[in-house]
């Protein structure tokens, strides 16, 4: 099933520390294909944090990993990518004679690829934590 | 220089004192930096945030070719003489970039594109440079952050996310350090935070306004109005997100703050409106000094990509997107833009200086530069997806680290760089010194008629 949202692409530190990195690196490559969406839309959607979606729109196409954030964080209807390749392929070239691309707010279609691996999580034995 | 690490070695320590970072345009200029001599890496930067910390820690030098030609390395002059001899003969060659290398080096490249009756364009038209149009338009209220440190007590982000992108931006300079008049920090400062997102710029806020996504402008013009006299509308949360109690609060307080100021980010020239929002911000600020003072920047994101637009200003008389094929400098935004004349695929050669628009432009963009069509020359000090699809590719020392220089920070107060190590590459001054000589002595060749004309 396809479904649209209004993709806003940003920074963020994780994305400016796996630049410093290198851009080349799995680090960068892992934050700049992360698509934050509302906690509301991933559960209409019936996405979960780690499952693979493609996002598209009349520009280009891309496969990225969904991030489930909590409530208010993110309005509903509106997803967050951090700036790099994969949303560089969604950027129209018409500039309205600014020379600046529409990069925040184009509508993007998001369609389920697969179930991402669930992460297991071990917690500490409670004399542990003390 | 030399201390005796844990394990009783000798260590070849250097610690540098005042360093700046020039990661961000915060451009901290107080980083403590341990370099170690020997291995050439940095292994501490005091005071550094997460971002400078990952600039400093993660700079290696990296074994690879200084120059390299459709992947095959080459010396140097080879590489410098080849780049020459592409931008000479190109059509409508493109210069972009520029944001990440000292002032020095930037002024080298306005001749450059002179000479070759080219287009010269920096990382702001992609950034701030629907601001750099809203200046031309309404003026900039302007400051320095050394003024807001200490005199402002209403500091309001818009459409930006410092705590991520410039995060020592709230401790040295706008939310928690003590002032001459704000001696209490952040209890002297009403901190206001305007975006579509609940970013962790957020979490420090006093007021947060969840404007609609595209609503900037209502919004600002609103405020406008009401510096008028005009009422706040009643439907105002459904036109833009942000009731009317909460504006009118957020007026008075306005109005009635000692100093204020507004910072403000790409969520205003990236939307809809782009220069249209810069520019209804900026005499926002501009009508608030009926009732007191208030002032109004742009948070540059690159650390010297202001120094760019000051560069480029002074030589030319415009800050980007400027265009010599007449002989004479026009500045034309959507015409002698980069993402523009890739788009309209007019480029036949790109000269692109640290920066990487084959990672961030719209992919028609990236479809030109990397095509047949135009021949792309690189330098850079990181290899990226742009030094990897370039024609001729040049690898440079770091701007901060390895070589010295001028930046300029974002407020445009410029700041000399302290170098930790140095770096076998060349740096980018003497990389663009080069290709300017070289580019000059061609065009006097071919009698261009400007090719005779002294840059200071």
């Amino acid at each position: 099933m396809t479904e649209q949202l209004i993709l806003i692409p940003g920074r963020s530190a994780k994305q400016g520390v796996g630049l410093n990195k290198g851009k080349l690196k799995d680090e960068y490559k892992k934050v700049t294909t992360t698509l934050e969406v509302s906690f509301e839309d991933a559960a209409r959607m019936g996405l979960e944090t780690g499952d693979h979606v493609k996002i598209s729109n009349h520009i280009g196409e891309t496969n990225v990993t969904v991030k489930a954030l909590r409530e208010g964080k993110i309005p509903e209807g509106y997803a967050f990518i951090p700036y790099g390749p994969p949303s560089s392929c969604l950027f129209d070239g018409e500039t309205c004679a600014t020379g600046m691309p529409a990069s925040k707010g184009m509508t993007i279609d998001i369609e389920f690829i697969k179930k991402g691996e669930k992460k297991k999580t071990t917690l500490p034995p409670r004399s542990a934590a003390g | 220089m030399s201390a005796v690490s844990k394990d009783n070695k000798i260590v070849n320590e250097k610690i540098v004192e005042n360093a700046t970072c020039t990661f961000c345009g915060c451009c901290c200029d107080d980083i403590t930096l341990t370099v170690d001599m020997d291995k050439k890496v940095v292994t501490k930067a005091k005071d550094a945030c997460v971002l400078g910390k990952s600039w400093f820690l993660n700079h290696v030098i990296e074994d690879k070719p200084i120059a390299r030609i459709a992947g095959k390395e080459v010396p140097l002059d080879d590489a410098i003489d080849e780049a020459a001899k592409i931008l000479i003969e190109a059509k409508f060659p493109i210069l972009y970039g520029m944001s990440d290398t000292i002032c020095e080096a930037q002024r080298q490249c306005v001749p450059i594109m002179d000479d070759c009756l080219g287009t010269i364009d920096t990382t702001t038209s992609v950034c701030h440079g629907p601001s750099g149009m809203a200046f031309q338009g309404v003026g900039e209220p302007s400051m320095t952050l050394g003024e807001v440190k200490n005199r402002a007590d209403f500091v309001m982000y818009w459409g930006g996310n410092p705590a991520e992108a410039h995060p020592r931006h709230f401790a040295r300079y706008a939310v928690t350090p003590e002032g001459m008049f704000t001696p209490n920090g952040k209890d002297d400062r009403t901190v206001v935070i305007c975006d579509v997102r609940h970013t962790k710029t957020a979490g420090v806020a006093d007021i947060f306004l969840q404007v609609k996504p595209g609503k900037d402008f209502e919004l600002l013009w609103m405020l406008r109005a009401a510096c008028k006299g005009v009422e706040i509308p009643e439907n105002s949360k459904e036109i833009c997100g942000v009731d009317k109690e909460t504006l009118e609060d957020l007026f008075e307080k306005m109005k009635n703050c000692n100093y204020g100021v507004i910072f403000f980010g790409m969520g205003l020239t990236m939307s809809r409106g782009r220069h249209f929002n810069s520019g209804a911000l900026m005499a926002l600020a501009t009508d608030l000094n009926e009732f007191t003072h208030f002032v109004a920047k742009p948070a540059r994101g690159h650390g010297n990509v202001t120094g760019a637009d000051n560069v480029v200003s002074w030589q030319t008389g415009y800050p980007f997107g400027v265009n010599f094929s007449r002989g004479h400098p026009r500045f034309n935004p959507g015409e002698f833009t980069t993402v523009d004349t890739l788009t309209r695929g007019e480029a036949d050669a790109a000269l692109i200086i640290a920066s990487d628009p084959v990672a961030n432009f719209p992919k028609p963009a990236i479809d030109h530069i990397t095509s047949d069509k135009c021949k792309l020359i690189s330098i850079d000090t990181k290899n990226t997806p742009t030094s990897e699809a370039a024609h001729v590719s040049i690898q440079t020392s770091t701007y901060g680290i390895n070589t010295g220089g001028t930046v300029y920070r974002m407020d445009d107060v410029p700041i000399s760089l302290r170098p930790a190590f140095d770096s076998p590459f060349p740096s980018d001054l003497e990389v663009l010194t080069k290709l300017r000589e070289k580019v000059n002595k061609l065009a006097k060749k071919l009698n261009r008629p400007y090719a005779t004309k002294k840059y200071i």
